[in-house]
């Protein structure tokens, strides 16, 4: 049996499914059918009633509600510990999270418990003479790589974002079955003590309603060359943005920054100068209707989102960019 | 207090990966290395805290012979000395690194151990957590901020688009530092010059109890599947430049 364990962001936002749990349910019913095994979720922490309803219309074969008081808030020791004795309890051969910020925190530390590895930010996985291979990527989108975990189990796998459709979600007519699950624990098990989930100062740009944004990337060298990438976001009447190392070391302001950690825009044309397309990047911007990249490389994995892209020293292509766009213009 | 950074030596950034014969992994042979990304952020962390209250900090590698070097600039840059377990890290899975870290790990006895949040190359993102919950101590991960206050850490942990969060939590504990929590420091000329003579404890598997077998292992690696049909243009960027706005304007009509 496959168990699926899905995650709510009910402290940060008003209570809602973390989209990347219905993703993950995507892949649960896939592999299920694909084995030829039943299908489980479990969510943790207390629920409320129109979220439990939203699960019990999806295709799963029993709903797992673990509770605890001690669950309220996300600990990494507390979840841990619940998900173990549910997995003793229940005994599925795969087990599988969204790759979120949180499982990050927790899943390694569950399958260590197990004797086992996560394998982590899982793209697919397929049967292959009767065993299952999971496919991750190295070296930050580069290279993909085939992995194959011993036989005694459980695998525990967490699935990368927008690598299986929630829309391809089987719906059911009947609600699932559901019941409550109690772990055993006590105050003396978490050593985290959580405080409440906040946010920075108030954001002042809005890249979520840019038509057009120009994004920089580590590409761009130095601070001093920012203005290379400002010019074609001039001409393009559009928002500059930038990934993470950019913003880290200071070049353009954290509010312009987009990925997982930062904004996610959707814009009409999302133009990526330097930028090389690690997930945590993607995540924030294959919403984009028309992507455009510029990279010296190839190989980038950015190439792999891109509807158009120049092979080419950004700062030959990008000055040369601004030129046609000038002259498409007048 | 006494800090260990686990710090992971990896091929530069912008390297042409080629991959091995074998398809197992990737040809080193051509390549230069580099520190880990975020490992050398939380090495910078790991020194600003011994600045503010006093201590250690010990750098811990494993890797083969070349990794001696970028355990020399950890130390040049103001590590105090390192381990370095020196062996070849392919037949090792993270369960099976995260044991022998933390065996070394136990033996030093440290008040925190940072790791970097994960590696570049293979990228799973978990052998601190792992070392934690083998080590039996706390762990907190994508770390933006560490104040240790007597035995107990209040740390800044990252969570998703924009939201933080802050934990608090008994020391000892085990850190994953995220890129970008400081300022990262240049070794200077005197730094480099006191990193020859600072120890390095060369430690083997043997030492640690045994090369652990794996439980999850990579059958082969390969180019990624291309999902999207790109159009690409190359050749002179005047050429190209003029094309792309070509298709911008007449296919994708974006103005
Ligand atoms: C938990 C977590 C959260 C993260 N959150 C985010 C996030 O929100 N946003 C984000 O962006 N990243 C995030 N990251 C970091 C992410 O994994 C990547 O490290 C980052 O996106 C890489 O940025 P980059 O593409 O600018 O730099 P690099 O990966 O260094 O790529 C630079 C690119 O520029 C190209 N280049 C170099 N010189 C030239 C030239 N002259 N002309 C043309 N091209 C050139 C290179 O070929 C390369 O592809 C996060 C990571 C983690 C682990
Ligand atoms: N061979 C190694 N030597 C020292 N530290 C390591 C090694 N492998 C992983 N680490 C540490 O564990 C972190 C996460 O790696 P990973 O789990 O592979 O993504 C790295 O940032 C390092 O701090």
């Amino acid at each position: 049996m496959i168990l699926v364990i899905l995650e709510q962001q009910s402290e940060r936002q008003n209570s809602q499914w973390h989209r990347m749990s219905w993703e993950t349910l995507a892949a649960g019913q896939q592999l299920a059918a694909q084995l030829g095994v039943g299908l489980q979720a479990a969510v943790l922490g207390k629920s409320n009633s129109a979220l439990l309803a939203e699960l019990a219309s999806k295709k799963i074969g029993h709903i797992w509600n673990v509770e605890h008081d001690l669950l309220e808030r996300y600990t990494a020791d507390g979840y841990a510990s619940a998900c173990q004795q549910l997995v003793e309890k229940i005994k599925p051969s795969v087990v599988l999270f969204p790759h979120t910020y949180q499982v990050r925190d927790f899943a390694p530390k569950l399958a260590t418990r197990f004797s086992q590895v996560l394998i982590s930010d899982v793209i697919s996985a397929r049967l292959d003479a009767g065993a299952l291979v999971y496919v991750r990527q190295f070296f930050q989108g580069k290279l993909s790589g085939d992995i194959r975990a011993n036989g005694t189990g459980p695998h525990f796998a967490s699935i990368q974002a927008g690598a299986f459709r929630a829309d391809a979600l089987e719906t059911s007519a009947t609600a699932a079955p559901s019941e409550v699950f109690s772990p055993v624990m006590d105050a003396t098990m978490i050593r985290q003590r959580p405080e409440a989930p906040f946010r920075e100062a108030a954001r002042a740009v809005d890249l979520t309603t840019a038509e057009i944004i120009v994004s920089v990337g580590r590409g761009i060298k130095e601070q001093s060359n920012i203005p290379v990438v400002e010019e074609l976001a001039k001409a393009l009447g559009a928002e500059l943005a930038a990934s993470r190392p950019i913003c880290d070391a200071g070049w353009l302001p954290m509010e312009r920054q987009v990925g997982s950690s930062g904004q996610t825009v959707a814009p009409k044309m999302y133009v990526a100068v330097g930028i090389s397309g690690a997930i945590q990047h993607l995540v924030g911007m294959k919403g984009a209707k028309t992507i455009v990249a510029i990279n010296k490389d190839a190989n980038a994995p950015i190439f792999e989102v891109a509807d158009y892209g120049i092979v080419g020293d950004l700062f030959e292509v990008v000055p040369a960019l601004v030129d046609a766009v000038n002259k498409a213009k007048s | 207090m006494k800090i260990l950074v686990a710090i992971k030596q990896v091929p530069m950034r912008d390297s042409q990966l080629r991959i091995a014969p074998s398809a197992r992994w990737i040809d080193e042979d051509a390549l230069n290395f580099e520190i880990n990304e975020p490992d050398a952020y939380a090495l910078e962390e790991a020194l600003q805290l011994k600045e503010k209250h006093g201590g250690e900090v010990v750098v811990l590698c494993a890797g083969p012979e070349r990794a001696g070097q970028t355990i020399r600039e950890a130390l040049a840059k103001g590590a105090d000395r390192a381990i370095h377990l020196e062996l070849d890290l392919n037949s090792l899975d993270t369960l099976g690194m995260a044991r022998l870290l933390a065996h070394a790990c136990a033996a030093e006895k440290a008040d925190l151990i940072l790791t970097g949040l994960q590696s570049d190359d293979l990228g799973s993102g978990q052998t601190g957590v792992v070392m934690a919950e083998l080590m039996g101590v706390a762990h907190s991960t994508i770390i933006m901020q560490v104040e240790v206050n007597g035995s107990t850490l209040r740390v800044k942990r990252e969570l998703e688009n924009g939201w933080f969060q802050h934990i608090e939590m008994p020391l000892p504990a085990v850190l994953t530092i995220q890129s970008g929590l400081n300022k990262l420091r240049y070794a200077t000329l005197m730094g480099i010059k006191k990193a020859k003579n600072k120890e390095v404890k060369k430690l083997t598997a043997t030492e640690l109890g045994g090369m652990p077998a794996a439980v999850v292992w990579t059958d082969k690696i390969y180019a990624p599947h291309k999902s999207k049909q790109s159009q690409i243009f190359e050749g002179d960027a005047k050429t190209a430049a003029t094309q792309l706005v070509e298709k911008l304007k007449f296919e994708a009509r974006v103005f």
